[in-house]
């Protein structure tokens, strides 16, 4: 029922270093910390120098990589307590940005998403951000009944967050909202509706 | 045809605005309106020179808007081949021609934050309709224009009585060069380029803002490659069992209209893909003068561009 295999669905390559960009410019939510380090191994001498990252410990649990962050020397490592307070900040960094800076993104997907809406809005090709799943599969889910957004959810079927219909969470995704679509389970014989499964741990 | 539908037009003007370059003017021949296109579009004007049709691809500069006419700028240069020469010393006010519907190749990209515009010589001519198109929109873009001499800068009073301070001005016989990497130093986040000119300009700034961190998605450039001249060859089409010979200042696109194939085609300048054949076999060396085939395919030898590209040897078997 999830409908595999659409198009829409984003791909999630895993962060590869631009040796040309003038600035490396990462957002990074819980075990999305890991990919950082990762990337800062494989970086050049030049790599902190030319490295600003936003983090957020996040809600998928990464815990005790800020630690680690910091002793990489970054020319910047911003620490924000929440999603939205990190992506406020992003945005008025993104504000004042030259060509040459590469945004990068490592996170759970919701986080993920929001990133790239936001690179978006800045003019940022989509495909120019590199991106890398890391933690949890939870899923931002749009109702498209009455249009709130639900986050971090983990199972199908789901009570969405705004208007408590039963929402079955497909594989449809948007990049404009950021989110996947969640569809009333049971519109057609309403009370019927089939038991939850936990299947985006 | 294979370039999509024709549209017969007449020529309404000709102007001569720079050393060796003139703008024409095209109306419908039937006096009616012509198809709207978007700034960066150009057409695929025919020619019949002769025993030869040749067909070149020319931007579209007039305003975007206006749809009782369209104009294009024809540098004449002295390669061999004889299109722009015919349209300066064959035609005159009245003619008509056939012409292709406009094809955009190089677009804006709507999402850009900022277009920055960078033209060498006759390649003005798209960023005219270019920056017509954006000025109404209110969009925000700047043209950098780089010529040899005053006299071969087509066009450069006019943009820059109409676009102002937008427009930067280049000349070398003046001693002022294009200051490429200061240009691409300091663009703020979602700026697009854009590059038309000789191939080795466009080749330098697409070059230069690699190395300045600039992403793909945001670079784009327009090239109207003439076929370069060869050896000539044979062409034998393993399905229609026909044999065509190609000569030295032919293409072998050419040669294939020219014995009458409805071969495919979009932007005869080794750009879009639309004419890319299946290679049977070769007995030579493939020449290959496109910018679509990726290294890979190339070195597979199993495709052929059949609007810039050619054989080195005897013969060459397509799958047509
Ligand atoms: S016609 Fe466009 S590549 Fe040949």
């Amino acid at each position: 029922m999830l409908v595999a295999g659409i198009k829409s669905r984003p791909q999630y390559p895993g962060l590869v270093l631009d040796p040309k960009a003038r600035l490396h410019l990462i957002a990074a939510e819980g075990e999305g910390a890991l990919a950082v380090l990762a990337l800062a191994a494989a970086g050049g001498p030049d790599f902190p120098a030319k490295t600003v990252v936003y983090y957020t410990p996040g809600g998928s649990a990464g815990a005790g990589h800020v630690g680690s962050l910091e002793a990489l020397g970054l020319d910047a490592l911003h620490v924000t307590p929440t999603v939205p307070t990190l992506l406020t900040r992003l945005d008025v960094h993104l504000a004042t940005a030259t060509m040459g800076t590469r945004l990068y993104t490592a996170g759970a997907e919701g986080f993920l998403g929001q990133v790239v809406q936001l690179g978006e809005r800045h003019g940022i090709d989509h495909l120019s951000i590199r991106t890398e799943h890391c933690g949890s599969l939870a899923r931002r889910v749009q109702c498209v009944h009455c249009k709130g957004i639900t986050e971090n959810v983990t199972t199908s079927i789901v009570p969405c967050a705004h208007c408590g219909l039963s929402l079955l969470v497909r594989d449809h995704y948007s990049r404009r909202l950021a989110a996947f679509m969640g569809v009333c389970v049971d519109a057609e014989a309403p009370g019927e509706v089939p038991a939850a499964e936990e299947i985006f741990r | 045809m294979s370039g999509g539908a024709e549209l017969r037009v007449k020529i309404a003007e000709i102007e001569p605005v720079a050393t060796d370059v003139r703008r024409f003017r095209f109306v419908a021949a039937d006096g009616g309106a012509l198809p709207l296109f978007s700034g960066g579009a150009h057409v695929v004007v025919g020619m019949e020179a002769g025993d030869r049709r040749i067909r070149n691809a020319y931007s579209l500069m007039g305003s975007p808007f206006d749809e009782s006419s369209y104009q294009v700028s024809v540098l004449k240069t002295r390669d061999s081949r004889g299109g722009s020469v015919f349209l300066h010393e064959r035609v005159a006010v009245g003619d008509t021609l056939v012409i292709s519907h406009p094809v955009n190749l190089f677009p804006v990209d709507r999402r850009a934050r900022k277009h920055l515009f960078i033209a060498g010589g006759i390649g003005i001519t798209p960023f005219l309709a270019m920056a017509e198109q954006l000025s109404e929109e209110g969009a925000r873009f700047e043209l950098h224009y780089a010529m040899r001499a005053r006299d071969c800068g087509a066009y450069a009073e006019e943009a820059a009585r109409l676009y102002g301070g937008r427009v930067h001005l280049y000349c070398s016989a003046e001693g002022r060069r294009l200051p490429v990497d200061a240009l691409l130093a300091n663009q703020p986040l979602g700026t697009h380029l854009y590059v038309c000119g000789p191939e080795r300009m466009i080749e330098g700034v697409i070059g230069a803002a690699r190395d300045a961190g600039w992403p793909e998605e945001n670079l784009h450039a327009e090239r109207f490659q003439a076929p370069p001249a060869g050896e000539p060859f044979r062409a034998r089409l393993a399905r229609s069992g026909i044999s065509i010979d190609v000569g030295p200042h032919q293409s072998l696109l050419e040669a294939l209209e020219a014995a009458g194939i409805d071969a495919p085609y979009l932007c005869r300048g080794g750009a879009c893909g639309q004419c890319e054949t299946a290679i049977v076999s070769c007995d030579g060396t493939l020449v290959h003068n496109d910018h679509y085939l990726t290294p890979e395919e190339r070195a597979g030898a199993a495709k052929i561009m059949t609007c810039v590209s050619r054989l080195a040897g005897r013969e060459l078997v397509l799958d047509l």
